[in-house]
């Protein structure tokens, strides 16, 4: 299925012949694992095979968890402190469900702005952002509703909250949320629902996953140097390129053991330190906790949901909030049509570099910002963080590419790994002995 | 572009995160009025401290237990080999001093604990359950709103306990109808619970002198126990799983080196 010239598959003995004929699966296999890749791709390249990793690992663990969960508000709660006493290894199951969530949007995030960066989002790459991004939605979803299921105060308060924001659209707004809680406040057929959805979600984002990684085997991988490998002739492509296995396989699972040493140290070490402690009380709607906060990976788009403070014409400031926090990635989405820019890899990039780094303090500004008491200086802070969001994709991006003077490419991903990463002894391009 | 830097340092930060604690008393005080204690069971390899647990539980049995529950909690698991520790006849002696809800009775009928039975609930003073106490509660946060502290020093649950336990300053007032008495590490600074300890309060049975600060750490300790049961086996779990990867990372990183070095040196494709 890749568009760039290799050797295909050739079914050798008598039985791979015989099934080739019938289903292809195996140049099916074979292909997808060979697939050219860029010789030149770095360390930020390895984000994928964590994020897959995690689906698998979110997966088996739930599957497993959902055994002993029961989804009832007056048992929820008892039912994960029974998988944390009495389960064999629940404590662990739970703690790796948990952290694993966290770990998954660490790497979506390494991974969404390392798109960013090297521009892996413009032509030809387009679809495989926007499915991205809808992976990107589909886990924030999976993910809120998964934090309400052990029925915690957080648990409750947050599903409140989140869903209450719907609340803010004109006219259908009311009847929206009613139809979100199953009732009249967040309840059990609440908690029903978002039992089921948490559960199908994930195999949505596995599916959207094949498709993603369908239209990057077609066009390609992108890569630090942003250049396109060359297809001209399979001798070309080979000197731009190696196959995927065993070289990127045994390259990222590499990076995956490190990342996972991190996961590890919080997963045995400090299992609740991205948790929050109101989430060990159980729910009560007739006590709110002082601070209401979101698990951490929302904490950046919660900061510019409260952001707006201020009416606009007759948008209110709740609906304000609303629109501004889904716009924040729908601007994001719309990236590959707002960045004028023709060369794809911000290495090339001498001014779109500042920005784009100011893109990223901005973001952890933001962070921060999601995690205070709204007072003091925290929402004019998080008011200049939404704007300069929102700046970067609506006019940074766009300006930017018109006026900037790029710096000079390489011509070929055989020239940048020539120049980058191939061992500086003797020339690089003969051959060594 | 530093990319490559961020390899060594995602795996500093693994190293950081796991000997952080090591050093949880490296600064006393901290956010709020939550004192920093040194526990055993703190650090990668910290244990629980088999005594310490018999005396927080003895406390909780004769102090706590009037007005909280802890419902979450069995009998049996007080046998546990890295908690109390006791053996079954303690077990069973212990559980069957509680009064426990009998099923098979009518409604309200109970009978003495079996080992199998939790500790009962006890809502009758409106105090909250202390199951997982230990863990509702974050002493350390900070600074600057970071959550740092919480690496370095934990998440501050029993300490905030021990705090809350001797920040009584022995001034009450009382607001519509009930006394409240002012808690330095009480959000808020008041709260309805009157001064549960005192020095001499319990008679301990290892001959420990039962002083309110000792009294408080005990059982702060105890409940860190009844929140996280699992917490040594986790840890050592961790510490096993923890060198497999470093091994595994290891043998990846020479297989890698090997496979591209052909590649690097221009050799190309095998």
């Amino acid at each position: 299925m890749s568009g760039i010239p290799h050797e295909p598959y050739e079914p050798k003995t008598g039985f791979e012949k015989w099934l080739h004929a019938r289903l292809p699966i195996v140049a099916l296999a074979y292909d997808t694992l060979m697939i050219p890749t860029p010789k030149n791709l770095n360390w930020m390249w390895i984000w994928g095979i964590v994020l897959a990793f995690c689906l698998v690992l979110q997966i088996a663990t739930g599957v497993a968890l959902v055994m002993h969960y029961t989804p009832h508000v007056d048992l929820a709660f008892a039912s994960v402190e029974h998988i944390m006493r009495d389960v064999n290894g629940g404590w662990l199951l739970r703690y790796a469900h948990a952290n694993g969530a966290s770990l998954f949007f660490i790497a979506v995030y390494a991974h969404i702005f390392r798109g960013l960066y090297y521009g892996s989002y413009k032509a030809p790459r387009e679809v495989t952002w926007i499915i991205g991004m809808l992976i990107y939605l589909a886990m924030m979803a999976t993910a809120f509703m998964g934090y309400v299921l052990p029925w915690g105060q957080m648990s409750f308060w947050g599903a409140t909250v989140i869903t209450n924001l719907f609340s803010a659209l004109p006219l259908v707004g009311d009847p929206i949320v009613t139809w979100l809680w199953g009732g009249f406040s967040v309840d059990n057929p609440t908690l029903n629902r978002f039992f089921s959805l948490h559960y199908l979600l994930p195999f949505v984002i596995a599916a959207l996953v094949v498709v993603h990684i369908w239209a990057f085997h077609h066009t390609g991988n992108n890569n630090p140097a942003g250049v396109e490998v060359r297809r001209g002739s399979l001798e070309e492509a080979k000197r731009d390129t190696v196959p995927f296995w065993p070289y990127y396989v045994i390259k990222d699972l590499f990076a995956l053991a490190v990342v996972l040493l991190l996961f590890v140290a919080l997963v045995f070490f400090m299992p609740n330190y991205l948790g929050h402690p109101d989430n060990y009380i159980e729910a009560n709607p007739l006590a709110t906790p002082a601070h209401i906060v979101p698990e951490w990976y929302f904490l950046p788009f919660y900061a510019i949901l409260r952001a707006i403070t201020f009416d606009i014409l007759f948008i209110d400031s709740k609906l304000g909030g609303v629109l501004a926090m889904f716009g924040a990635i729908v601007v994001m989405a719309l990236a590959p049509w707002l960045d004028t820019s023709r060369v794809r890899s911000g290495r090339y990039r001498p001014q779109f570099k500042w920005w784009f780094w100011l893109l990223v303090l901005d973001f952890l500004v933001l962070m921060w910002c999601g995690a205070q008491a709204p007072e003091g200086l925290v929402p004019t802070i998080s008011l200049l963080g939404t704007i300069y969001w929102f700046a970067y994709f609506l006019v940074i991006l766009p300006v930017l590419g018109l006026v900037e003077k790029p710096l000079p490419q390489p011509a070929t991903v055989e020239e940048d790994f020539n120049a980058h990463i191939a061992k500086k002894t003797g020339a690089a391009a003969t051959p060594a002995e | 572009m530093r990319i490559r830097n961020i390899l060594p340092a995602s795996l500093a930060l693994a190293l950081a995160a796991v000997a952080a604690p090591v050093s949880p008393a490296a600064a006393a005080g901290g956010g709020g009025h939550v004192e920093d204690v040194s526990f055993s069971f703190e650090g990668p390899f910290g244990v629980f401290d088999k005594a310490q647990l018999q005396r927080g539980l003895q406390v909780y049995n004769e102090v706590c237990s009037a007005c909280h529950g802890l419902k979450f909690v069995a009998f049996r698991t007080l046998g546990d080999e890295t908690g109390p520790g006791y053996d079954e006849e303690q077990v069973k002696a212990f559980a069957a001093m509680y009064e426990v809800p009998d099923p098979e009775g009518e409604p309200g009928d109970t009978r003495p604990g079996k080992p199998f039975d939790h500790f009962p609930a006890n809502t009758s003073a409106g105090a909250p359950d202390l199951s997982l106490m230990a863990k509702a509660r974050a002493g350390f946060h900070g600074p600057a709103g970071l959550g740092i502290n919480q690496i370095v020093k934990g998440m501050g649950g029993p300490e905030y306990i021990y705090s809350l336990l001797i920040g009584y300053t022995g001034e009450e007032k009382t607001v519509a109808g009930s006394t409240l008495y002012e808690n330095h590490a009480f959000p808020g600074g008041w709260i309805s619970m009157a001064p549960p300890l005192e020095d001499g309060r319990v008679e301990y049975a290892d001959g420990t002198p039962a002083t309110k600060e000792q009294m408080a750490k005990d059982v702060a300790a105890f409940l860190m126990w009844a929140a996280e049961p699992k917490m040594v086996e986790r840890k050592q779990a961790g510490a096993r799983n923890f060198a497999f990867v470093v091994v595994l990372a290891v043998l990846l990183y020479l297989t890698n080196k090997k496979l591209w070095s052909k590649v690097k040196k221009g050799g190309g494709v095998a």
